[in-house]
């Protein structure tokens, strides 16, 4: 008797199971499917639902007229300026100081304990519930500095709610550069600034400017904060962004939907089918600039 | 060639950075020459000196104790085994290291004669006049002039930037490839071009040395061979130190070898340094003897 066992030939040390394999996989790829079908069935049935009960109101009249207590002379145009108003200001305060918070954070600080805190805490601020900055926006810029409830205040409350979403997105733009770039830039002889903003921060652009555009559609869409810093569900005029009441297309849509008629929730509708074609044309525009800045780039 | 730039205790810029008139260098097309070692290095001027530096990351020395010289317009070829601290030894002379948070020289690195790490000397002015080529193409996401250009514009060339950028191309023996191609993404050339761009766009802002970090590790051989031609031709104006793993490639391109290994604690150190042909075909330390006839490494 051997000591050593009888060797099994070398086929039969393996068992190969394709068939089990490949089951197992096309198992996983159905659950793929169902459940992005789930999701778009969800968002097919959300858009008829809402297309249909809109088309009745939907015209020039309704996006140039301002609202009346009789549904159908109501428009949005107050909503839309204010929106628009506040978008404006919005991107004008998170840009500069949302990427220059990243680029000191990304290419300045060392990497710290300190610098690993706060970039902890600005991913965790991403994260608060938007009405925590209603109360922010209420104590702080509707009160403490005066600015009352007006479309300032309410821009500058939506600027502290993005800017963190900015700040992280940007930083991961900027990390995505390969350190060869800044080697290279340094290679060359430039200063920490040159290689910053002539190398670096052109690679991270594509980045960088989907994370704001991704980030003003947010700002656009909320609404809880503003109701809490006194925006307006009905407003006649086109606001100033300095002084007196203002709405801004979320506000509208919830004033409207909560009227018992059913005429209000038709124009309820058609305010929600305007705000998500903006809501597709700042995505649009996200894409179209993402690959327009990223025509050179290839790591 | 700008007649040796007056080197101030702040490294200043050549004339022509500085918007004068200036008389480019003469403009030569890499050719298939063979390329003849020279012996003489001995007797050249020194442009960069070492001594007794040592490398260390936090606590680890890398290099131990390193004195050498680089000749002038010679080429310089560091080898060894991997990890004997070759890269971070070329990548101390122009302060390239200095973006590595935990790093620190000791010993006194001489650049013509002037300490690199002394305290008035800005890593900026230093890494202008000691180019670097790196070991993977590291090209800009830009067009293949603005490649070119960058280090031109940051460092405010007044010149004529087409001139130049022509000029430039075609010292890296790259302008035939690319002159139809000026506006297109320099990430779009293959790797071999990509390289070439990268020795492009380093003499551009005419440093007066060229460190080359292993850069045809990551080539094909016929590309490989095109830089080595290439470097033969560069060496009438610049200075060179190339660190390869390539022994051959030491052997065909270098003037002078430098041959490191590490000791027990991981702490690289030269071995030996000679001419080329000397450490090749009658090397005096049985280490070098070892590596270069494939024993070890």
């Amino acid at each position: 008797m051997s000591a050593i066992a009888p060797v099994a030939s070398p086929v039969s040390r393996f068992e190969p199971a394709v068939m089990r394999r490949k089951l197992s996989g096309t198992v996983f790829y159905g659950a793929c499917l169902a459940a992005i079908g789930l999701l778009l069935l969800a968002l097919v049935a959300l858009l008829v639902d809402v297309f249909v009960r809109a088309a009745p109101w939907l015209d020039v009249d309704f996006l140039t007229g301002v609202p009346s207590s009789r549904p159908a002379r109501a428009g949005i145009l107050p909503a839309l300026v204010g929106t628009f108003e506040i978008g404006v200001i919005v991107g004008l305060l998170t840009f500069p100081i949302g990427v220059a918070a990243a680029i000191y954070l990304a290419e300045y600080a060392s990497d710290s304990r300190v610098n690993r805190l706060l970039q902890t805490n600005i991913s965790n601020l991403a994260g608060v519930p938007s009405i925590i900055y209603g109360i922010l926006g209420l104590a702080l810029f509707v009160r403490a500095l005066a600015f009352g409830p007006t479309i300032l205040a309410a821009a500058l409350t939506l600027s502290l709610l993005i800017l963190p979403v900015v700040i992280i997105a940007s930083i991961e733009a900027l990390k995505a550069v390969p350190q060869a770039q800044r080697e290279g830039a340094y290679a060359l002889g430039a200063s920490r600034w040159q290689m910053v903003s002539r190398s670096i921060l052109p690679a991270a652009a594509p980045g960088i400017m989907t994370g704001i555009i991704l980030a003003m559609a947010r700002a656009i869409g909320e609404a809880a904060p503003l109701i809490l810093i006194g925006a307006f569900t009905f407003v006649t005029f086109l606001p100033n962004p300095l002084e007196g009441q203002y709405t801004v297309l979320p506000i509208q849509i919830y004033g409207w939907a909560q009227r018992p008629q059913a005429d209000f929730q038709g124009i309820s509708a058609a305010a929600i089918v305007v705000i998500l074609v903006l809501m597709l044309v700042l995505n649009a525009l996200a894409l179209i600039v993402r690959a327009r800045l990223s025509r050179h780039i290839q790591w | 060639m700008v007649e040796e730039p007056a080197l101030t205790s702040q490294l200043s810029d050549s004339p022509t950075f500085r918007g004068e008139s200036h008389q480019g260098p003469t403009v030569r097309i890499a050719t298939m020459q063979q390329h003849a070692p020279d012996r003489g290095a001995e007797d050249r001027e020194t442009v960069i000196e070492l001594r007794d530096v040592s490398c260390y990351y936090g606590s680890f020395r890398a290099v131990r104790d390193v004195s050498l010289t680089v000749a002038k317009r010679q080429i310089t070829a560091l080898i060894g085994p991997s990890g004997c601290g070759k890269s971070t030894l070329i990548r101390t002379m122009n302060r390239m290291n200095d973006l590595v948070p935990s790093y620190r020289t000791e010993g006194s690195l001489l650049f013509e004669g002037q300490d690199l790490y002394a305290r008035s000397v800005d890593p900026v002015a230093v890494r202008r006049r000691i180019g670097m080529v790196f070991q993977k193409p590291n090209p800009f996401p830009k067009t293949v002039y603005e490649n070119v250009a960058f280090g031109a514009r940051i460092n405010g060339y007044k010149a004529n930037m087409d001139e130049l950028v022509e000029r430039s191309l075609r010292r890296a023996a790259l302008w035939d490839d690319v002159k139809d191609k000026l506006k297109q993404s320099g990430m779009a050339l293959s790797g071999g071009q990509q390289q070439r761009l990268c020795i492009a766009r380093t003499i551009a802002v005419e440093p007066d040395v060229i460190l080359m970090d292993e850069p045809c590790s990551a080539l094909d051989p016929r590309s490989t061979l095109q830089i080595e031609e290439l470097m033969a031709e560069l060496k009438r104006d610049y200075t060179i130190v190339i660190v390869t793993h390539n022994m051959q490639q030491a052997a065909r391109a270098s003037d002078t070898t430098i041959f490191m290994t590490m000791g027990e604690d991981r702490a690289g150190f030269v071995v030996e340094t000679g001419p080329t042909i000397e450490i090749f075909t009658n090397p005096r330390d049985r280490l070098t003897e070892d590596y270069v006839s494939g024993r070890f490494g």
